[in-house]
């Protein structure tokens, strides 16, 4: 990987970043760096490690060893100012169920101490954006997954973000609505001048939107660079391939976990 | 800071008025331990020369429901962390402290918004408070039982993974802390055992300030009531916001 020269021109530094759970490396001494500006996309199979190492980079897991620089400022000695700088769109759901769309975000606003004046309107600026204004008083329960997704993605910009964090940002939805939601990104990356990191294992998308890739698998970063680079090198013609190529193996499916079976404990109780 | 405290207790206020279901339930309960116990135990109690028994019940049921609705508050925590939005809440650039005290206020605001709730019930059931001077007091130990209860979840909920846990707690902690905190029978003269537990369990205070308030009856005096209740309260907000402030997700 290319070390970081200027950190002016850095989103995002991480230098030889590790996470251990117990005996297991989850995280194997990774190092990258996006540029500002970028569209980067982790890309990886499940378990690689991706959300782990997003998880350290928005402060929510202490490494076991390596550095990280988000916005200028190190997420495990200087929190609060990471904080200021990122917005994130988790892998699993992060909506109040209970509350209307405008209630998420003002919660959001209020939290991230976005001012009286400009919060009502951004609110209604984003939420046109997502093509949600007109659902603003709806509870969010009511919702499918797309609408859901959408509705993370303009509370994550709320506090207009240096840095958005987008882990799986698609996953689970229909082909079409994932091409809405590409749409409003790269419409984003056009207006705001913003970073965007996502994961993702659906490599078309990679393809088609990311500027620059870093593939991971075990933990470990095996290749780096900008699609066409990785296509060229590994001689295919298409990131699927390059992929195939470098990790020999396909990208496995997404399996029900322990959250389906919350959803069902909660259903039981609250109802 | 405020604002932050604010956006969250509001939070748990808008949750608990919009599950209707919860309420419903929540109040059933209550009423069925009045009319069920209150008027079955009624003649036994009286000829054991205790008393009316409603009398001695209805603040031991108010009791009861801030007790499980304060836990739950704070269990839910495990949701949050569950489905996700706690996460939300702990990138945000603001101290888990904060975080944690806005929960717990709007939880107890609940819990004691219940209590009051079902002192009504108890009313309608045929309860009469003694000394209508010493309402505020009610009030005030409603308040107390309400925040040491749902610190106390929320402290439990920092320490558990999933709802599978929640089942032992309910049985192994909960339960005998209604049972064994004199809410439902009077706590002179049994086992020395047991009376050790209870004179170790927060309820009990809590129950005993509560009755003495609403009926005159009182055993420990509400100076100690107070003393023990704040005290606690006090234990469990310290020991809630640091195990809070250690979550990792
Ligand atoms: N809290 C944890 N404790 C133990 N192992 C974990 C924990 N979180 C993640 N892991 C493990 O670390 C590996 C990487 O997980 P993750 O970062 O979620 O992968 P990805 O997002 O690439 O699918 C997986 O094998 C996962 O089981
Ligand atoms: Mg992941």
């Amino acid at each position: 990987m290319s070390q970081p020269k200027n950190q002016e021109n850095y989103a995002i530094q991480v230098q030889g970043l590790t996470k251990k759970f117990g005996s297991f490396t989850a995280v194997d001494n990774i190092s990258f760096s996006v540029k500002r500006g970028e569209t980067f996309a982790f890309l990886g199979p499940n378990g690689a490690g991706k959300t782990t190492t997003i998880k350290m980079l928005t402060t929510l897991l202490r490494p076991t060893s390596g550095t990280m620089l988000v916005n200028g400022y190190d997420p495990i000695n200087d929190q609060d100012a990471v904080r200021r700088s990122f917005g994130i769109v988790f892998q699993d759901p992060s909506l109040d169920d209970e509350l209307t769309v405008y209630e998420n975000m003002e919660f959001h606003g209020v939290l991230y101490k976005v001012p009286d004046k400009i919060l009502k309107q951004r609110i209604e600026e984003l939420l046109n954006f997502v093509e949600l204004l007109d659902r603003k008083n709806d509870l969010v329960k009511h919702f499918s997954g797309g609408m859901k997704r959408r509705l993370e993605i303009a509370r994550g910009l709320l506090h207009t973000p240096k840095v958005l964090f987008l882990d799986e940002p698609t996953i689970g939805l229909d082909p079409q609505t994932r091409n809405h939601i590409w749409k409003y990104l790269k419409d984003l990356n056009s207006t705001e001048d913003i970073t965007v990191l996502f994961t993702t294992h659906y490599m078309d998308e990679a393809e088609r939107v990311a500027d620059s890739v870093a593939i991971i698998d075990h933990g470990r970063i095996i290749t780096g660079g900008s699609p066409a680079e990785l296509k060229k090198t590994t001689n295919t013609n298409s990131l699927e391939e390059a992929f195939l190529s470098l990790t020999g193996k396909k990208i496995r499916e997404e399996e029900a976990g322990s959250i389906d079976q919350m959803r069902m404990n909660r259903r039981m109780w609250s109802r | 800071m405020i604002r932050t405290i604010y956006i969250l207790w509001l939070r748990q206020i808008k949750r608990y008025l919009r599950s209707r279901s919860r309420l419903v339930g929540s109040l059933g309960q209550p009423l069925l331990f009045l009319v069920a116990l209150g008027y079955g135990f009624g003649p036994v109690f009286q000829k054991a020369g205790q008393g009316n028994y409603l009398e001695f019940l209805a603040p031991g049921v108010i009791a009861m429901s801030i007790l499980f609705t304060a836990i739950f508050s704070g269990i839910e925590i495990i949701w949050d962390k569950q489905f996700g939005f706690l996460k939300e809440t702990l990138v945000a650039p603001v101290s888990r402290f904060n975080i944690m005290i806005g929960r717990t206020l709007g939880g107890a605001t609940v819990a004691t918004l219940q209590g009051i709730i079902v002192f009504f019930i108890s009313i309608a059931a045929g309860f009469r408070p003694a000394n209508l001077t010493l309402l505020p007091v009610a009030l005030l130990i409603m308040m107390l039982t309400a925040l040491l209860f749902t610190a106390m979840g929320t402290a439990i909920a920092s320490l558990l993974e999933d709802m599978q846990g929640f089942q032992m707690v309910m049985n192994f902690l909960v339960m005998p802390i209604f049972f064994l905190s004199g809410a439902l029978f009077p706590l002179e003269g049994l086992p020395g055992a047991i009376d050790i537990v209870a004179s170790l369990n927060p309820l009990t205070y809590g129950v005993d300030g509560l009755r003495g308030a609403l009926t005159g009856q009182i055993h420990i005096g509400f100076f100690n009531d107070f003393a023990v209740l704040f005290a606690v309260t006090a234990l469990f907000m310290v020991i809630g916001s640091y195990l809070f402030s250690k979550i990792e997700i």
